[in-house]
């Protein structure tokens, strides 16, 4: 049994554009060539901003998507080309937390179906009495009460319902799991009762994440290594000391220096070093 | 000398709601003051009442809103109009909800400038590709004959920013700008509205959630909970030496680039119940108690 | 924990009052006039006055009880054949939701799975039931209930099978946009994440979204049906023989309207009644199915 759960190897993914009538469609790159490795039981930072790809490439770790070129090996098996019925074994072990629960969790569903929906699936489900227990369990391990299983997606606060998307990615009990910008448009004190508990689960259920932000201050409290991406491509990885310590790229630095920390800094909004425009791609060293 | 904002006792329900229980605040001339508070505070509120913009089932139950002396809630409505977007400015969080999308941004800075300003058509060209050059758009003309959804989102807030100062405003209300970019481009908006700030000689009222933000930009800041002002002083004295409970709980709960991970303690529930039930009692009618 | 003080009262029982609250005068007034309409078909033996096949020429055209030469015995007059008005109005409901229930269900069935099908697959699957749509879309169903009228007969089933062929394509064209919005949602990714596939994912996913939408759709095609086997047996292809219709009572009082306006006139008030009762339950239905909506 390897170290590494995951790793990616040149991945890219691209969509397919019209170049005119007779010529075969270019590929527009969105991902470009990432290599990743994340650790059994550690957690890596995705960091980008918009139009970085990052959320492409959370999608491509859960084989919602299918790379154009390169490779994804989940515990040393190549998973970047299978086709869904040969993925399905595995959906059991990789799993998923969308940015908005508002639309991540069917609306006309009760949470209790919602929750219990992946054991179903999987045949997991012993009857009506085992899908109740399943349900208060899986509730329980997120903190919220047991009779949010017959509540509706809406009628639960902001911070409940991201709650609740991350019971029901816990619900097949999986290895790894890609949170996407879950604690993104939290209040502050939302958002860090979602870190702790992520940081609780985390060492109490022994997972492995990728973790997706545009926060790196949030990063920085969950996260193992961090990667930066930028136009698709990674243009800095490391441990998550060394990269907030010493960046070695000019965009990670850019980023980090654009973050306003809750001090005061006479000169901060003086003029900043200019920004990096595309000829500055190129991974760290 | 005259206060630019002048809020003192501000109740406003919707319905039966109470969002704003008895805020007062005040903004000098010149003075950038950061409107801290999580969803629900009331931040929001106090803005669109200062504005004349609260939705059509509130009410202001009491209090009075003064801006350069004169009251605003007691003014006729075509008077308060014609300050709106000229004396006291917005800008808004979404700009992609905030521009016209059917318009040309040249279309709409120069109906904003001939409205207020009386300016002739060419007069409010020249003068909207003056404003686009001071929020350092390049290629001005270009810009001004694209529609919203051509131009960046960094670019659209910049077009706001523009709109808000064209009418050299007392005070422009700053509506969470910032929270939907990225953080580079943040940090290039905010310069933007402090160096327009500065020359205009406005006094702003940031409207954020993000501490950080208040700490980099305004000289003051006031704590807002539960439609309740908590604490306010110098953003440096309160970031240094918190006075109130819940300013220490959110500052204990934001994540620090800088801090490592063990640093990070959550809002305690315990105090939040307490504060909105001291929230709560505030809207019982007085009972009359020993003196 | 006060983060966790839920906003609304969940009970199943305030739901369900919530929701008729929510469907409000619509769902009510809807309901009412869609009974009565359903109780006249369903119990027609038992509430008309007379056989509706009865003649008695001594009493033909006469005038509703109210009106001057009106006889009790004929609370709403009888036709120019002395039969009564009020009984053949209420066997008339028993065409009338005959066709309503049959030819709506039947091109609700067809068309959702149609739709679902264009909207999920894509592709190929999708344009081929598109251009379907398309080209049934320009079909009349009059005209076409003509035309199968003289290849299988005039009747019912003419009636009902012409709505239905042309119809469906109502439903489906609705059905595959919705379907279309519904699987970009992040809850459709979620299952597939899961490892839904995509028939439980159209079926247990999907589908519940598009509920609200049905209801009203529904609602909305049995009315039409209503109106289409109207001109129908106005034109004399519907039900063979004497069975009441309203179309055909329009049709006989249609020749004596002025010495007789309320033979005319009666049946039409009875249609329009119950396609307006059927839109407000539909709308008042979709309000209060809906728990996401609000006011």
């Amino acid at each position: 049994m390897s170290d590494i759960l995951l790793r990616t190897s040149d991945l890219s993914f691209g969509y397919p554009q019209r170049n005119g009538l007779f010529r075969k469609p270019a590929l527009r790159e969105v991902i470009k060539r990432v290599d990743l490795a994340v650790p059994r039981g550690s957690v890596l930072g995705l960091v980008g901003e918009s139009g970085s790809g990052k959320t492409t490439l959370g999608r491509l770790l859960v084989r919602l998507l299918q790379p154009t070129s390169g490779g994804i090996q989940f515990d040393d098996v190549e998973i970047g080309q299978l086709d869904e019925a040969e993925l399905r074994p595995l959906r059991t072990r990789i799993q998923m937390i969308f940015q908005d629960p508002q639309s991540s969790l069917n609306p006309r569903l009760r949470l209790g179906t919602t929750l219990t929906r992946p054991l179903g699936v999987h045949g997991r489900l012993r009857g009506q009495r085992d899908q109740r227990e399943r349900a208060a369990a899986l509730l329980d391990l997120v903190g919220l009460p047991p009779d949010c299983a017959d509540r509706y997606p809406h009628e639960l606060s902001g911070g409940q319902r991201q709650r609740a998307g991350i019971a029901r990615a816990l619900a097949l009990e999986p290895d790894f799991i890609v949170a996407d910008e879950i604690v993104s448009g939290l209040d502050v004190s939302t958002q860090a009762h979602i870190l702790l508990l992520l940081k609780e689960l985390r060492a109490r259920l022994g997972l492995t994440m990728v973790f997706i932000s545009h926060d790196l201050s949030v990063v920085r409290v969950l996260c193992d290594d961090v990667a930066i991406l930028h136009h698709g491509e990674v243009v800095e990885y490391g441990a998550v000391a060394r990269v907030f310590g010493a960046p070695q790229h000019a965009y990670t630095q850019q980023l980090l220096a654009a973050i306003p920390l809750p001090d005061i800094e006479p000169g901060w909004l003086d003029d900043a070093p200019p920004a990096v425009t595309s000829q500055q791609q190129g991974s760290a060293a | 000398m005259t206060a630019t904002l002048a809020v003192e006792g501000l109740k406003v329900a919707i319905g039966a709601a109470n969002v704003l229980r008895g805020v007062s605040l005040a903004l000098q001339p010149g003075e950038v003051r950061g409107l801290v508070g999580e969803s629900g505070a009331g931040k929001s509120m106090l803005g669109r009442a200062v504005l004349g913009l609260l939705p059509a089932n509130a009410t202001i139950i009491s209090g009075h809103i003064a801006f350069e002396g004169r009251d605003l809630l007691d003014m006729r409505e075509t008077e308060r109009r014609g300050l709106l977007g000229r004396r006291i400015a917005l800008i808004p969080q979404d700009p992609m909800t905030s521009l016209n999308p059917v318009k040309r941004v040249g279309a709409q800075i120069g109906s904003l400038l001939r409205h207020h300003l009386g300016l002739s058509k060419r007069a409010a060209l020249t003068r909207a590709t003056e404003l686009l050059t001071e929020v350092a758009i390049r290629e001005p003309d270009r810009v001004l004959s694209l529609y919203p959804h051509e131009i960046s989102g960094g670019m659209r807030q910049r077009v706001l920013i523009a709109m808000a100062f064209a009418c050299d405003p007392g005070l422009v209300i700053a509506d969470e700008p910032t929270t939907a970019l990225d953080v580079t481009v943040q940090r290039q908006v905010l310069q933007l509205v402090e160096r327009l700030r500065r020359r205009h000689g406005s006094a702003v009222l940031f409207v954020t959630h993000d501490l950080g933000v208040v700490a980099k930009i305004c000289r003051s800041m006031t704590v807002l909970h539960a439609g309740r002002v908590l604490e306010e002083g110098q953003t440096a004295d309160v970031l240094a030496r918190p006075r109130h409970p819940y300013t220490r709980a959110l500052l204990a709960a934001t994540p620090r680039a800088d801090r490592p991970a063990e640093a990070l303690r959550p809002v305690p529930p315990a105090l939040i119940e307490q504060l909105w039930s001291e929230a709560h009692r505030l809207d019982q009618p007085a009972i009359a108690g020993p003196a | 924990m006060a983060e966790l003080a839920l906003a609304s009262p969940v009970a199943r029982q305030s739901r369900l009052l919530a929701g008729l609250k929510r469907g409000g005068a619509r769902l009510w007034i809807g309901a009412a006039l869609v009974a009565v309409l359903v109780l006249a078909a369903l119990l027609a033996p038992a509430i008309a006055p007379h056989d509706p096949l009865e003649q008695d020429l001594m009493s033909a055209q006469l005038p509703p009880a109210w009106m001057v030469g009106g006889d009790p015995a004929y609370l709403l007059g009888t036709d120019s054949l002395g039969r009564c008005v009020l009984s053949r109005l209420i066997y008339s409901a028993r065409t009338a939701v005959a066709v309503a229930l049959i030819a709506a269900t039947l091109a609700a069935l067809i068309g959702v799975a149609l739709g679902l099908f264009a909207g999920s697959f894509g592709g190929w699957v999708d344009q081929l039931i598109s251009r379907l749509i398309d080209v049934w879309m320009a079909f009349p169903p009059v005209l076409l209930s003509i035309v199968l009228a003289a290849v299988i007969g005039a009747g019912l089933t003419s009636v009902i099978a012409a709505i239905v062929v042309v119809d469906w394509t109502r439903f489906a064209r609705v059905v595959r946009a919705e379907t279309m919005v519904q699987l970009t949602r992040d809850y459709a990714a979620a299952a597939r994440v899961i490892g839904m596939s995509r028939a439980k994912l159209l079926r247990l996913e999907i589908l519940p979204n598009l509920v609200p939408l049905l209801v009203t759709l529904l609602a909305v095609e049995m009315g039409i049906a209503i109106l289409v086997e109207v001109i129908l047996s106005f034109v004399g292809i519907s039900v063979s023989g004497d069975t009441p219709t309203w179309g055909s009572m329009i049709a006989e009082g249609r020749q004596i309207v002025y010495q007789a306006p309320w033979i005319m006139a009666l049946p039409i008030v009875c249609i329009i009644t119950s396609v307006i009762g059927l839109n407000l339950l539909g709308d008042g239905l979709r309000l209060a199915l809906d728990p996401v909506q609000r006011s």
